[in-house]
């Protein structure tokens, strides 16, 4: 009863956290409706006893990728109305997308029906099953090659992503910091001695001051 | 104990355990928050006596608390109350909603996370299998309270403060995730509760002693996670005013920053212990008899455990009143190219050394 109730909050908030993300006019707010909807999801997560993707789905895209996101969001001045100007032009695109998506959630719960073997909810877990653990080791043994590859393909989108934002104009100007950190005194300071001198002419006004003074 | 206080105490833990058992977690969950509370009122008195110690000042010496011969005891108090008692002020061309939400989203993360910090071997509010994940999770939420408090205030200085914040909290988590890794491989497990298990057996079965450089890593980036000197380019207020709470005022002030900023510091203070400094076992373990006269030093407490985290916050305290702000880049520069190499590196060092079954590999068997 009291999971029943909890999920249809939680389903509740996540469908108009989507709707508020499609509607919002302004693009900030949009950004912020997807971190409600990540959250919301993760939380639905936790609810299937899913609890280490649905930490995993709080850490990577509400803690990184959507900050990031909210970061150029927030930079760019994004002007919605220039955005939409192509909604009618692809409201029908949009319109089979989400017909095909329809048939396909209906299809599933269709097939659930059926009572087939490969379609039933899985069964209730252990109490001490950690799904950290049950993970790791699927992807460190039995999969342990397409997870390795990956990851290399993702250290080469970050190279390239990072080479192709690395342009060699002239006249750039970059901090060398091991240069910066070896500077010693004598480079940048000259102590000069200097002979501390009396200026008699100073000197003999003040003794004029002191004797007109009664 | 006399019989009387016997039956007194067995009549109240009879009354405890028939309460219903919400009733029970809500009593425990406000406990922890109100003892969170007290101690962040606490903590601001303890930072601005300490720090006027250093710079040869005395610190707040007027509001005091009769019969307690502590100078200045009152103050926070007196801040508290003054703070509540001003007016909340909203700018005219703020974005009102977010401008009142973003201090509710920060002090909501700010607390949570208490939910599975252990405090003594049999209390903690969750017992979750993936403890430090979600204070992993909830600490990153944490920064969004200063993103949209920078945005919906609809100023330049606010904004950039935002910007600072977010730039920061992002570089450093990788730092201070690396690190915890390391914690993970050492104790085997994510659960708060198991790794502090797997460090008992004196100060120098403790994590730090074979994760040295990961300790550091980890202080450092969680001193940057805090938006604390010197890296609080957020704030800035030399070169951006305030930086994001540079609008807020009286409650929303307090809610907005004071408030999730000293839970957090309390918060890296208390997991620095829990995944370093073996949490609430006592450094004696194994050095003392466990029956012998100081037996009681050997015993593992919650008392360890506040010692621990108050040795932690001095060190705060500390670095604020030594170390002069870092510019922008010199702190970009230090997570990304020194911070997360060496953790890289370490990890490296650590799986070689599991692998060989040197230091607490050969004993526990961590890795398996």
């Amino acid at each position: 009863m009291v999971v029943e109730i909890l999920f249809y909050a939680f389903a509740a908030v996540l469908v108009g956290a989507a709707v508020g993300l499609i509607t919002s006019r302004n693009p900030v707010h949009s950004a912020l409706f997807l971190v409600l909807a990540f959250f919301t999801s993760a939380a639905i997560w936790l609810m299937l006893d899913a609890e280490f993707l649905a930490l995993l789905l709080v850490v990577v895209y509400v803690g990184a990728v959507m900050v990031l996101f909210l970061f150029v969001v927030m930079m760019l001045d994004i002007n919605v109305e220039e955005l939409r100007r192509g909604f009618t032009r692809y409201a029908p695109l949009g319109a089979v997308v989400a017909f095909i998506m329809v048939v396909e959630i209906i299809n599933v719960v269709w097939v659930r029906k059926l009572g087939l073997e490969l379609a039933q909810a899985a069964p209730p877990l252990p109490v001490d099953y950690s799904n950290t653990e049950a993970l790791g080791r699927v992807l460190y043994t039995d999969y342990v090659y397409p997870f390795e590859i990956a990851a290399v393909i993702l250290l080469v989108a970050i190279i390239a992503a990072i080479v192709l934002t690395m342009r060699h104009r002239p006249g750039l100007k970059i901090q060398n910091v091991a240069s910066q950190v070896a500077v010693r005194r004598q480079d940048r300071v000259r102590v000069v001695p200097m002979e501390s001198v009396r200026r008699p002419a100073q000197d003999e006004r003040a003794a004029g001051e002191e004797g007109e003074t009664p | 104990m006399s019989p009387e206080s016997t039956s007194l105490f067995s009549q109240l833990m009879a009354i405890w355990l028939a309460t219903p058992e919400i009733v029970r977690i809500t009593v425990l969950v406000v406990a922890v928050m109100l003892t969170v509370v007290i101690v962040v009122a606490l903590l601001t008195l303890a930072e601005r006596k300490v720090i006027g110690f250093m710079q040869l000042r005395i610190g707040p010496n007027r509001v005091n608390i009769p019969f307690i011969p502590i100078r200045g005891l009152g103050q926070p108090f007196a801040d508290v109350i003054k703070l509540l008692m001003k007016e909340i002020i909203l700018p005219a061309r703020a974005s009102r909603a977010l401008f009142l939400t973003a201090p509710i989203i920060s002090v909501t993360a700010a607390f949570a996370t208490w939910a599975v910090i252990p405090f003594s071997p049999e209390f903690v509010l969750a017992d979750i299998n993936a403890g430090l994940l979600y204070v992993l999770a909830l600490t990153s939420m944490g920064v969004y309270g200063i993103i949209i408090a920078g945005w919906a205030t609809n100023s330049k200085y606010a904004f950039l403060g935002a910007m600072r914040a977010a730039a920061q909290m992002v570089s450093y988590e990788i730092a201070m995730g690396f690190a915890l890794v390391g914690v993970l491989m050492a104790a085997g497990s994510l659960n708060l509760g198991e790794i502090v298990r797997a460090q008992s057996g004196g100060a120098l079965a403790w994590n730090w002693f074979w994760l040295l450089p990961l300790v550091f890593v980890y202080f450092i980036s969680g001193v940057a996670e805090t938006n604390r000197a010197p890296f609080d380019v957020a704030e800035g207020e030399s070169e951006i005013v305030a930086g994001f709470h540079v609008e807020y005022s009286g409650a929303s002030f307090a809610t907005l920053f004071a408030l999730p900023e000293y839970a957090n510091m309390i918060l890296i203070s208390a997991l620095a212990p829990i995944l370093f400094f073996g949490g609430w076992l006592s450094p004696f373990d194994g050095y003392l008899a466990a029956d012998g006269a100081l037996g009681l030093l050997a015993a593992p407490s919650f008392f360890w455990l506040a010692f621990k985290i108050s040795i932690f916050l001095f060190i705060y305290l500390w670095l604020r009143a030594t170390f002069p702000r870092y510019r922008y880049d010199q702190i970009m520069r230090l997570g990304w190219k020194v911070l997360i190499p060496v953790t890289l590196v370490w990890l490296v060092a650590e799986g070689v050394m599991a692998w060989f079954q040197v230091g607490p590999w050969a004993v526990t068997g961590g890795m398996q």
